[in-house]
């Protein structure tokens, strides 16, 4: 239990209306906030996803694996890549921004995506599986 | 009924000049508006969730009709890809001239997102239309209707970055670079790369995946 | 002649006289009804001249207090109308046996159980748990408002503006025939080519973008808006389930809307994606709208727990036993509730290996539900307890809900299931916990805090009336269910053969006219204790010698809540003060920034009403007009920027000292 010995310094002063609106209320917030865009960052983050945007379509219209499996496990491991490099770069996610909750949210979201994805395949898959006989699919 | 009771009297006797429970003055609350649109982005991700489920379960559906190999021009796509990444770039362009404080070139930066992403909508529009001018309508099978719903949602999406963006051209005239139009332009630029990151997810698993 | 034909499709679209029931009687008179008391309000309204005081001190409120109040007010009022939808169910099932037919034919008995559903989950229980949050959040974190008010607004008058479209179902048109679900192929364009469940989907596409973005707010407020030294793990445990009310709301809704809007493809557009052919598949809706369903029920009840866990604690005037148990057994429900969907579909035919999973998981989420029924045992252990009526709301809840959750584990059992799966026995389990646990809650949470919201206690008398009637209602209405759905009874059928069974259906009739009577006694506990205020006057604004930073304010606070930000030290931050003496500030005040009202939430949410009832009835220009309103209005509330002013200092001195003043008179 902390222990304030502070005194009743300032009274509190009067505010000029509308001039002034919001303006002084969030001066520390902005580094809540976004982090500092800088030139290099973004120009890695593009370079980055030029190269992991290129791979994959040179993949897939060049033919390059023979097995489509491997072509989609490869393609979609890319596109993972990529997105965390615009998370990183573009988006600017770190573990300090907003206190933590921004990466809280997100890993929140993700868990939620993946139990979204896997778990609607695995259930449709049974499901087509015993119930739709006559459909005969590849599911990703 | 609202005092203390008598079982801490002891305690109350020491009074409360060694414990303050307000803060005097004026105390500003912190400002919620870049996490609030992150959450809302969040939610946005489910929503694309659910859509790229749906077309895992139901993408290859093509009920005797056209498939994935039969109609994705993957040129088209990779140009349409381009101008989104050159797009996300750009608007981080003005991001940074945002920082050093110059409205001319972030209105200018910001024209060329803008441009950039009518450019990605016109192209997709246009293969669209071609699509349907073949008969492949999203009416025709599951998989087509999923296609069209995932592709058209985030193009929508786009469009309402753009609609977005204009608005926020005329508020950035009018108003120039005050805190609430930085707020304006950093949450619209998380909106923009946002739907980079989903287009990587499309053109990954409907386009390239599709045609295998 | 071509023309006008033309015109009169392109304006009305398939809307016509005919869509009026004219046929059926039961609704000529509930619309004659409805328009009497309407044009009584109405006449009332203007005679006393309150549209303006209606319209700048509550409908463009961006006031968090008198927003919890209108979602609390809405939900009151459509619980009447789900309740209607109740009686007349259990009227038809207690007659209806061999020759005798009943009164409602299948027709409409089908848009009654899908009417009661809906309205009771969506116009119900959603705008009770969120207004409850509404309201007190803020004041428990020492905040001042939320953090985006004005969305708050808007909020609101979108979830009622899907009510509005609810309503209008009754008089122009049909409501949906499908359940509360509206499981495609039977909601496709081919099995229901009405408008029922148009009017279904968009008045859940609006409300929904509502409470999303309230979801948003709340989650956004209790991160950022906390009074300064109120850590997490010093938070009150209302606002603890609140958050995580908040993110299952952020994490589940979107899935409803996506969903949705598939459904709306097929049906507008004649997409393919729940269609029996084409490649369609249904059962896709089924999995995805139960990836949404289940957090939604948690959505539900976690607040509930929280109002529970706040009058447990005050009426054993103890503090909340294993509070950080209760804060991670709320957490582990929140992520839990996302691996056990399944469970309400285990008959679709996913197999052994899917069913087991889910089944387990099921069960294992009983767990820290359990946990917290021990913990609030054990605050009451050696607790001086005060049998106030939230206490008995809360022991009511205690009893009940345990039954109701011990139903649902044994309907966790895949091939237990099998049998009940669909049968009045899962019906009653629902209620029973819905009853049980979030009616119950919310009875609990509007008699603990109205007192805080009106500045006067609610009648206790009437109040015992009201539990007693609900609670033995309960029991004697779906007791019955339990039994008749072991016996293998299917739910939403509405003629019987077997007569054997008709004893059970008529006692769980004589249980709904006993909750008929304990709404009656609540309503009429509204009455009494507004026309007995000044006796039950709360003058201290701590009437119930509560422990969180809400009883410090006056009651009603003003609107600003708090003179001057609290700063917390402990956990139970009032109760510390309180054992510390303190003395509310008298000098020092300063002006208080506060948000201005607007009209903009009520005027986009009414468009979007209207965009609603055009993409119902397929009047397509109105739609289009609606779209190019709705977006211009948006642009233009964007374009203001003046949405704050100052309360100037003499009042908040003026409010303060006559708090003071009634405080030395009445301490």
């Amino acid at each position: 239990m902390n222990t304030h010995n502070e005194t009743l310094a300032h009274h509190g002063h009067a505010h000029h209306a509308a001039d002034h609106g919001h303006d002084h209320h969030d001066d520390h917030d902005d580094d809540g906030g976004a982090s500092h865009s800088t030139l290099s960052g973004y120009v890695t983050g593009f370079v980055l996803s030029v190269i992991l945007t290129v791979i994959p379509f040179w993949i897939v219209m060049g033919n390059i694996f023979e097995n489509a499996t491997t072509t989609s496990m490869v393609v979609l491991g890319l596109a993972a890549v990529q997105i965390v490099v615009h998370m990183i770069y573009f988006l600017h996610m770190n573990f300090k921004s907003e206190g933590g909750w921004n990466m809280l949210a997100l890993i929140f979201t993700i868990m939620v995506v993946v139990i979204t994805l896997a778990g609607s395949l695995w259930v449709m898959y049974h499901l087509n599986t015993n119930m739709m006989p006559t459909m005969t699919h590849e599911m990703k | 009924m609202s005092n203390a009771t008598a079982l801490h009297a002891t305690d109350a006797a020491k009074a409360s000049d060694n414990l303050r429970f307000f803060v005097p003055g004026e105390h500003h609350p912190k400002n919620g508006t870049l996490l609030g649109f992150w959450m809302y982005l969040m939610s946005d991700c489910l929503i694309f969730a659910c859509l790229f489920a749906v077309h895992a379960v139901v993408g290859r559906n093509y009920a005797a009709g056209p498939s994935g190999a039969d109609l994705f021009d993957l040129q088209l796509v990779a140009i349409n890809t381009a101008m989104l990444l050159l797009s996300s770039i750009t608007y981080g362009f003005a991001m940074i001239e945002m920082q050093r404080n110059r409205l001319r070139p972030v209105l200018m930066w910001l024209i060329i997102t803008g441009i950039l992403g009518a450019i990605f909508i016109g192209l997709e529009l246009y293969e669209f239309y071609h699509l349907i001018h073949q008969g492949a309508v999203p009416q025709r099978s599951a998989f087509l209707s999923s296609f069209f719903t995932l592709v058209g949602t985030h193009g929508l999406h786009v469009t309402f970055g753009i609609i977005w963006l204009i608005t926020l051209l005329f508020q950035l005239k009018k108003h120039g670079l005050n805190r609430e139009n930085k707020r304006r332009v950093m949450c619209l630029s998380m909106f923009w790369h946002f739907l980079d990151v989903v287009w990587i997810g499309v053109f990954t698993f409907v386009y390239l995946m599709g045609v295998l | 002649m071509f023309d006008s034909l033309d015109l009169t499709k392109l304006i009305f679209g398939r809307l016509s006289w005919e869509s009026i029931p004219l046929h059926e009687p039961i609704l000529i008179v509930t619309f004659a009804a409805v328009l009497l008391g309407g044009l009584a309000l109405v006449g009332a309204l203007t005679y006393f001249r309150l549209w303006g005081y209606l319209w700048r001190e509550w409908f463009t409120s961006i006031d968090h207090k008198k927003i919890g109040i209108m979602y609390i007010i809405l939900g009151l009022v459509m619980l009447l109308r789900g309740f209607a939808d109740a009686i007349m169910m259990r009227l038809q099932q207690a007659i209806a046996f061999g020759d005798n037919v009943g009164y409602l034919n299948s027709h409409h008995y089908d848009q009654i159980f899908t009417a009661h559903g809906v309205i009771m989950i969506f116009f119900v229980a959603m705008p009770l748990v969120t207004g409850l949050m509404n309201y007190i959040v803020p004041l428990q974190i020492g905040a001042r408002d939320v953090s985006f008010p004005f969305l708050n607004n808007f909020s609101f008058w979108m979830t009622t503006a899907g009510a509005v479209l609810v309503m209008a179902s009754l008089f122009v048109g049909e409501f949906a025939r499908t359940g509360w679900l509206a499981y495609p192929p039977l909601s496709g364009i081919v099995h229901s080519p009405d408008v029922g469940v148009d009017y279904y989907i968009w008045a859940l596409q609006i409300a929904g973008v509502g409470t999303l973005l309230s979801g948003i707010n709340l989650l956004v407020t209790i991160i950022k808006m906390r009074a300064p030294g109120m850590g997490l793990m010093k938070m009150p445990i209302f606002t603890w389930t609140a958050l995580c009310t908040n993110v299952l709301i952020v994490a589940a809704f979107p899935v409803l809307t996506a969903v949705l809007a598939l459904l709306t493809m097929d049906r507008y557009l004649g997409f393919n994606f729940f269609t029996n052919d084409f490649g369609g598949n249904s059962m896709m809706y089924v999995n995805l709208i139960w990836i949404w369903g289940h957090p939604e029920v948690y959505i539900l009840i976690l607040p509930a727990f929280g109002v529970f866990s706040e009058i447990v604690s005050t009426f054993s005037s103890k503090r909340l036993f294993g509070y950080a148990s209760m804060v991670y057994a709320t957490v582990v429900i929140t992520v839990l509730s996302y691996l056990v969907w399944l469970h309400h579909f285990f008959t679709m035919g996913s197999g052994a290996s899917v069913n087991s999973f889910f089944g387990i998981t099921t069960m294992i989420i009983s767990i820290p539900t359990g946990a917290k029924i021990f913990n609030w045992l054990f605050t009451m252990y050696r607790g001086r307890i005060r049998f106030e009526v939230p206490m008995l709301w809360t022991i009511g809840f205690m009893v009940t809900f345990v039954i109701g959750g011990m139903t649902g584990v044994l309907l966790a059992v895949p091939p237990a299931d099998f049998v009940l799966h669909n049968s009045l026995f899962l019906i009653a389990h629902f209620h029973n916990v819905i009853i049980g646990g979030v009616l119950f809650g919310m009875m609990a949470g509007i008699t603990y805090w109205f007192p805080k919201a009106f500045g006067y206690k609610l009648d206790p008398f009437w109040g015992k009336c009201s539990f007693w009637f609900w609670l033995v209602g309960f029991y004697v209405a779906f007791m019955p269910l339990y039994v008749l759905g072991l016996m293998g009874v299917t739910r939403r059928v509405s003629h019987f053969e077997d007569p054997s069974l008709q004893i059970w259906f008529q006692i769980a009739a004589v249980g709904a006219v006993l909750i008929a009577l304990g709404i009656g006694s609540f309503l009429i506990q509204l009455v009494v204790s507004f026309l007995r205020r000044e006796q039950l006057r709360d003058h201290t604004g701590d009437p119930w010698n509560g422990r969180t930073l809400e009883w410090a304010t006056s009651s009603p606070p003003p609107n600003y809540n708090f003179a001057f930000t609290p700063l917390v030290h402990d956990g139970d931050a009032w109760y510390q003060m309180k054992q510390r003496n303190y003395k509310h500030p008298t000098e020092g005040f300063v002006a208080i920034h506060m948000p201005k009202n607007t009209g903009a939430g009520i005027i986009i949410a009414g468009l979007s009403a209207l965009i609603g009832f055009a993409l119902i009835w397929h009047m397509w220009p109105l739609a289009i007009l609606g779209f190019v309103a709705l977006m211009a209005a948006t642009i233009i509330h964007t374009f203001n920027y003046k949405r704050d002013y100052y309360i100037p200092v003499e009042e908040v001195v003026r409010t303060e000292a006559e708090r003071q003043r009634l405080l030395a008179q009445h301490v």
